[in-house]
């Protein structure tokens, strides 16, 4: 357990060395985040019909998404890729621990602290920015707190899905494919691209099965308010079910990795 | 009872292989060939607690393979493979508890923090008791002269100095076997004398038994007072320095000085290598003649100013190894 602990730690302290990377992050994190509010302002000053969410509501939605950016699974974890593409892995396939769960230790590290390094500034920053550009506050202390339980399964989520992401790796020894078809669902599915709310009416029950909502929607519907605080056992529910499946298949995965690994370059 | 067997090992992997250029290429995006490479075709041998072996054959021969599948990388395909009573691929978690390992072209020290961070971190991988972890480290600390380099980031030490902690890093947890994969590669002679000698001290103090692969034969004649040479998959010749010498190249040197320009250089048993102004070298083989029948012979016709007798280097025994099993 404290081996677990000790990754966890170190990856900590090894992030808080980029503070350059966190000041960037926070610079194009708020600076997209203000093209796509402003895209939104458009998007409502030229809509005639109701819409599902008010323009503040729409605005929130989208700096929620800034402030979450550094925290989604967009990427395994690099480093591993690496040392499975030069063979280093062979260091870590040394080492008397549960691999699967080391790697998860180091990716909720890897996750958590450039979340909370950029995050925090950037949803700050936005909430004092002048009305209709500004962040509002959670909808009610409820609402808050049903929030932060919801956002912080979405991180667990996150790093199942990363650590599968990572391990396939050991496969396709590039790791790419993955790479590039699990962020092109996030970002669709999970309401990075658009709000699942704007989605038609007959999608909605799939959208909310499927994993990815869980990573922002859930979380976000939350902060808004357009979902009751009390709702969290459900759909807590259901985001500790897509943890339990990922994790199941990066273990899986990962077992039948390590029979067929090959060490690259000797 | 032996620390490690190993019996009829066999392990073979599936390279893709193709012609160069764009149109083959092509070629196998719809059918790719496969090459199966025989890594290991049957290998058989047995360790004991407390030895020092070289393991050395030429690149691609299967020496890193089979140090692998002894600590629980790789899973062979077929044969048996037992070390400290354990299979290590089928109980790897438990196993590589009692094992270091050390890959000289790799690094298991964390890039972008001090030393010090990766050896703590290991300490709790390993959970080593505070005390013993203590003991330990500065132990090694001591032997490798670590002290200046334990709060540097690890990105700025040179390859010396990061082999030394590499050692370091895999000896925490007191393991009972040592692989070494390379250990001094790519290390200038004062680092490479530094390994040696902190490998040795291990061994004999210690009593943890290393595996050594290496293509450095200084490395060999230093430490190893048993070699296996391994070529193409399998084990070739297994047994201490001498008999391997005796078997390949049974000849002694003798390298004499004159004082004068020699008058006589034939003679019977001693085959004439090479020669200068005052200065010469012989090869005689020991079971034929005796060195110092060789010296009074020479003596007769020409003023010896000195000599000295060695064997024959063993970057040339193994060479010819190689050429003789067409390697």
């Amino acid at each position: 357990m404290k081996a677990y602990l000790s990754i966890t730690r170190l990856k900590f302290a090894v992030q808080l060395q980029y503070r350059a990377a966190a000041a960037a992050a926070f610079f194009t994190n708020f600076f997209f985040g203000f093209v796509r509010v402003m895209v939104f302002q458009a998007f409502y000053a030229f809509s005639s019909l109701d819409q599902p969410l008010t323009m503040e509501q729409a605005v929130t939605y989208t700096w929620l998404i800034q402030v979450t950016f550094r925290m989604q699974p967009y990427w395994g974890d690099t480093e591993i890729m690496q040392m499975i593409r030069s063979g280093n892995v062979a260091y870590e396939l040394s080492r008397p621990l549960n691999l699967y769960f080391f790697w998860y230790c180091r990716l909720f590290s890897s996750r958590l602290m450039p979340a909370l390094l950029t995050g925090i500034p950037v949803y700050i920053t936005a909430r004092f920015l002048p009305g209709g550009y500004a962040l509002s506050p959670p909808d009610s202390a409820a609402a808050g707190a049903a929030w932060l339980v919801s956002l912080f399964l979405a991180l667990l989520l996150g790093c199942a899905i990363s650590n599968l992401i990572t391990i396939s790796a050991l496969w396709t020894i590039a790791g790419d494919g993955m790479q590039r078809i699990f962020p092109a669902a996030i970002m669709v599915f999970s309401g990075a691209l658009v709000p699942l709310a704007f989605f038609p009416d007959w999608s909605q029950g799939l959208l909310k099965l499927l994993p990815f909502s869980g990573l922002m929607d859930i979380p976000f519907r939350f902060y808004l308010g357009t979902v009751p605080a009390s709702d969290i056992l459900t759909s807590g529910l259901l985001q500790l079910t897509w943890i339990f499946i990922f994790i199941l298949a990066g273990v899986w995965t990962m077992n039948q990795g390590t029979k067929r690994v090959v060490v690259q370059g000797g | 009872m032996p620390q490690i067997t190993v019996e009829e090992l066999r392990k073979s992997f599936k390279v893709p292989e193709r012609k160069g250029g764009l149109f083959s290429s092509f070629k196998s995006v719809v059918k790719r060939k496969y090459r199966t490479i025989h890594a290991l075709k049957g290998v058989s041998f047995k360790l004991d607690e407390g030895e020092l072996v070289g393991y050395i054959g030429p690149n691609g021969a299967g020496k890193s393979t089979t140090v692998k599948i002894m600590s629980g990388i790789l899973v062979p395909d077929s044969g048996k493979c037992e070390v400290l009573g354990r299979v290590p691929w089928a109980q790897r978690q438990e196993y590589v508890r009692h094992i270091g390992v050390v890959f000289g072209q790799r690094t298991q020290l964390w890039w972008d923090v001090p030393v010090i961070d990766s050896f703590d971190l290991l300490k709790d991988i390993y959970r080593i008791p505070p005390a013993a972890y203590r003991r330990m480290k500065d132990e090694l600390v001591e032997t490798l002269s670590l002290q200046s380099l334990l709060y540097m980031p690890v990105r700025q030490l040179s390859l010396g100095q990061k082999m030394r902690c590499e050692l370091a890093a895999s000896l925490l947890h007191q393991p009972a076997i040592l692989f070494l994969d390379e250990p001094t590669i790519g290390l200038d002679a004062v680092s490479k004398i530094a390994v040696r000698d902190f490998i040795r001290k291990m061994n004999s103090e210690r009593n943890v038994t290393v595996i050594l692969t290496t293509h450095d034969m200084d490395d060999i004649e230093a430490l190893c007072s048993r070699i296996m040479v391994i070529g193409k998959g399998t084990l070739l010749f297994d047994g201490d320095i001498s008999r391997l010498r005796n078997t390949v190249i049974p000849e002694r040197v003798v390298k004499i000085d004159f004082f004068a320009s020699p008058l006589r250089l034939d003679y019977p048993f001693a085959r004439l290598v090479a020669s200068d102004d005052n200065w010469a070298e012989f090869r005689f083989n020991p079971t034929e003649t005796s060195a110092a029948g060789i010296i009074e012979l020479i003596s007769r016709d020409n003023q010896i100013k000195d000599f000295v007798i060695e064997n024959p280097p063993i970057d040339e025994i193994v060479a010819r190894i190689y050429s003789e099993f067409d390697l």
